[in-house]
C-alpha cells in the first residue's frame, strides 16, 4: 500500500506517495528528479548513492524512503548556491578528483561531513572518511588531494 | 534488489511497539537501523509481511551512568558510542570497538541492539559486550528479563531473543582501578566484518592480573568468551611469561568457520595470535610493562 512522504530535500519541502518498500536512493532519483544521487551496487558497499540524513552521511540504498518522512536530506544537487560551486566542489575539479564522475557525488558529500566537524584533517582522516565510498578510476591520490585543497579553501573563508 | 511488498509501522512508544509485535507473530520484522535487515529483505531472504520501525521511539537511545553501571539504549547507534565521551572515560572499549566497524555512513545508522539481535558470527560489538560480561535488558509483552552476554548467543544468527521480545537496554560495568582494554581484528578487506577480532578487558593490581574478559569474534559460529584463557590468566603474575602459550587456548573446543576469506585452520591461528596481541596491548594500556616474547 502507497504512503504519502513528506521531507525536507535541500531545504525545500518535498511529498510524493511510495510503496514502504521503495528505497530513498530510487525515490531521490524518480520521485524528486534529483539524479546526482548516483545507482552503483545497491546493496551498501560502494557509496555511490550517499547523502545527507539529518546532517549525518548515509547510504540511501540502505534505507527505505519512509524512513526518511519528516526528515531533512541533503544531495549533491543541495550544495552549489546560486549557480556557484561549493568549495569542495571547485576543489574537486582544480585537483582533478573525477574521471568518469560516478562516485564523485557520494565523494563530495562525504568529503563536506567531514570537512564540517573538522577543517584541518591529516591525510589518514581523510582516507578514513572516504572509507565508504570506492572509485573505480582515479586511485584515490587526486580524491585525497582533492579534499585537502578543499580544506585550505574552506580555512581561508 | 527489489524486496517483496510489506506493510511499515512506526509506533512512538515502546508499549505500542511490544503490541504490534506480538500482534504479528512470525510475520513482523523489527526495523533498528537497517543495516543488516535491508540487505536481507533486498536479496528475499527475509519477507517480513510487517516492518515495525523503533527509531521514533524515544528513550530507547542514548548512554547514561548508574551507578557504577553504564546503561545504553539499544537504538544507540556505533557512531554514538564511538563518540561518547562518557564510554571513552569510563568503558573505552566500546568506543574502540565501535570505531572499527564498516565505514562512516554504516556507523551513522547501524545501532547496538540491531548488531546484538542479529548475531552475524563476524559482528564486532558482540566482542566487547562478552569481554566486558554486559547484560542485556530483554523486553516483551508481559515479562522482561535481563540476561548476560554469554548466555545470549545461541548460534548462527541465533540468539535466545523470542519473537515477541525488543532488546531495550544493553549494561555495561564502569571500569575502575587500574585497567587496560583493546580491540584488535583482521578486517575483511571489502566489507570491514572481522574475520576473526578479540576484545580485552584486564585489570591490574601490584602487578598481577586480578580479573580479565576476553571475547572473540568471527571464530566460530556464534561470538564466544574465551574461558580457558582468562582462567589461565586471572591470579596470574604479569611479567615476561604471562601470556606464554595460554593465548593459544583460544580455539579450544570450537569449531572454526572456513570460507573463501579465510579456511578454518587460517581462522584459529589468526585467533591465537589476535588473542595474544590483545591481551599484550591491554596490559600495555594498563601501563604495566610486559617485554614480548
Ligand atoms: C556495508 C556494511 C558494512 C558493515 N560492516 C560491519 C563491520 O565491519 N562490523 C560489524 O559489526 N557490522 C558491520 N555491518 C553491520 C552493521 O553494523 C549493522 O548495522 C548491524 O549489524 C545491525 O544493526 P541495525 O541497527 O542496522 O539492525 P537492523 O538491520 O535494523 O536489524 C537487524 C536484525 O535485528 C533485529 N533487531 C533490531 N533491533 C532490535 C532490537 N532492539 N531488539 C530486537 N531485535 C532487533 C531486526 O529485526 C533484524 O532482524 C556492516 C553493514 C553494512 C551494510
Ligand atoms: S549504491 Fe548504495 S552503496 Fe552502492
Ligand atoms: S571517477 Fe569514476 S568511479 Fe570515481
Amino acid at each position: 500500500m502507497k504512503r504519502t512522504i513528506n521531507l525536507t530535500i535541500n531545504e525545500e519541502a518535498f511529498e510524493a506517495e511510495a510503496e514502504p518498500r521503495l528505497l530513498l536512493s530510487y525515490f531521490l532519483r524518480e520521485r524528486a528528479g534529483l539524479t546526482g544521487t548516483h545507482i552503483g551496487c545497491v546493496i551498501g558497499e560502494c557509496g555511490a548513492c550517499t547523502v545527507l540524513l539529518d546532517g549525518r552521511l548515509v547510504k540511501s540504498c540502505l534505507l527505505f524512503a519512509v524512513q526518511a518522512d519528516g526528515r531533512k536530506v541533503l544531495t549533491i544537487e543541495g550544495l552549489a548556491k546560486n549557480g556557484a560551486l561549493h568549495p569542495i566542489q571547485e576543489a574537486f575539479v582544480q585537483q582533478y578528483g573525477l574521471q568518469c564522475g560516478y562516485c564523485t557525488p557520494g565523494m563530495v558529500l562525504a568529503s563536506y561531513s567531514l570537512l564540517r566537524d573538522n577543517l584541518n584533517p591529516t591525510e589518514e582522516e581523510i582516507r578514513k572518511a572516504l572509507g565508504g565510498n570506492l572509485c573505480m578510476c582515479t586511485g584515490y591520490v587526486q580524491i585525497v588531494e582533492s579534499v585537502k585543497a578543499a580544506a585550505k579553501k574552506l580555512q581561508q573563508s | 534488489m527489489i524486496p517483496a511488498p510489506f506493510d511499515y509501522v512506526r509506533p512512538t512508544t515502546l508499549d505500542e511497539a511490544i503490541r504490534l509485535l506480538a500482534a504479528n507473530g512470525d510475520e513482523a520484522k523489527l526495523l533498528a537501523g537497517g543495516h543488516s535487515l535491508l540487505p536481507l529483505v533486498k536479496l528475499r531472504l527475509a519477507n517480513p509481511k510487517i516492518l515495525i520501525d523503533l527509531s521514533r521511539i524515544s528513550g530507547l537511545s542514548g548512554i547514561r551512568q548508574e551507578g557504577d553501571q553504564i546503561i545504553i539504549g539499544a537504538l544507540t547507534t556505533h557512531y554514538e558510542i564511538e563518540s561518547s565521551e562518557l564510554l571513552k572515560q569510563a568503558c573505552p572499549l566500546l568506543p574502540e570497538t565501535a570505531r572499527m566497524i564498516g565505514d562512516v555512513q554504516v556507523r551513522n545508522r547501524g545501532t547496538i541492539g540491531g548488531s546484538l539481535a542479529h548475531a552475524d558470527p563476524a559482528a564486532d560489538l558482540p566482542a566487547a559486550i562478552l569481554a566486558l560480561g554486559a547484560e542485556l535488558r530483554l523486553t516483551g509483552s508481559d515479562d522482561e528479563r535481563w540476561i548476560k552476554g554469554e548466555d545470549f548467543f545461541l548460534d548462527l544468527m541465533t540468539t535466545v531473543l523470542k519473537p515477541t521480545e525488543i532488546i531495550t537496554e544493553i549494561r555495561v560495568p564502569v571500569l575502575s582501578g587500574r585497567f587496560g582494554t583493546a580491540y584488535l581484528k583482521m578486517p575483511q578487506k571489502a566489507s570491514g566484518f572481522a574475520i576473526v577480532g578479540v576484545a580485552v578487558w584486564i585489570k591490574v593490581e601490584d602487578k598481577a592480573c586480578t580479573a580479565i574478559g576476553v571475547g572473540v569474534t568471527g571464530l566460530g559460529a556464534k561470538p564466544f568468551r574465551a574461558k580457558e584463557v582468562e582462567k589461565k590468566l586471572w591470579g596470574k603474575r604479569i611479567d615476561h611469561t604471562f601470556i606464554d602459550a595460554d593465548a593459544s587456548h583460544v580455539d579450544h573446543g570450537i569449531d572454526p568457520l572456513d570460507d573463501i576469506h579465510a579456511s578454518a585452520p587460517f581462522r584459529a591461528h589468526l585467533a591465537r595470535v589476535y588473542t595474544h596481541r590483545a591481551i599484550q596491548e591491554a596490559v600495555k594500556r594498563a601501563g604495566v610493562s610486559m617485554p614480548s616474547r
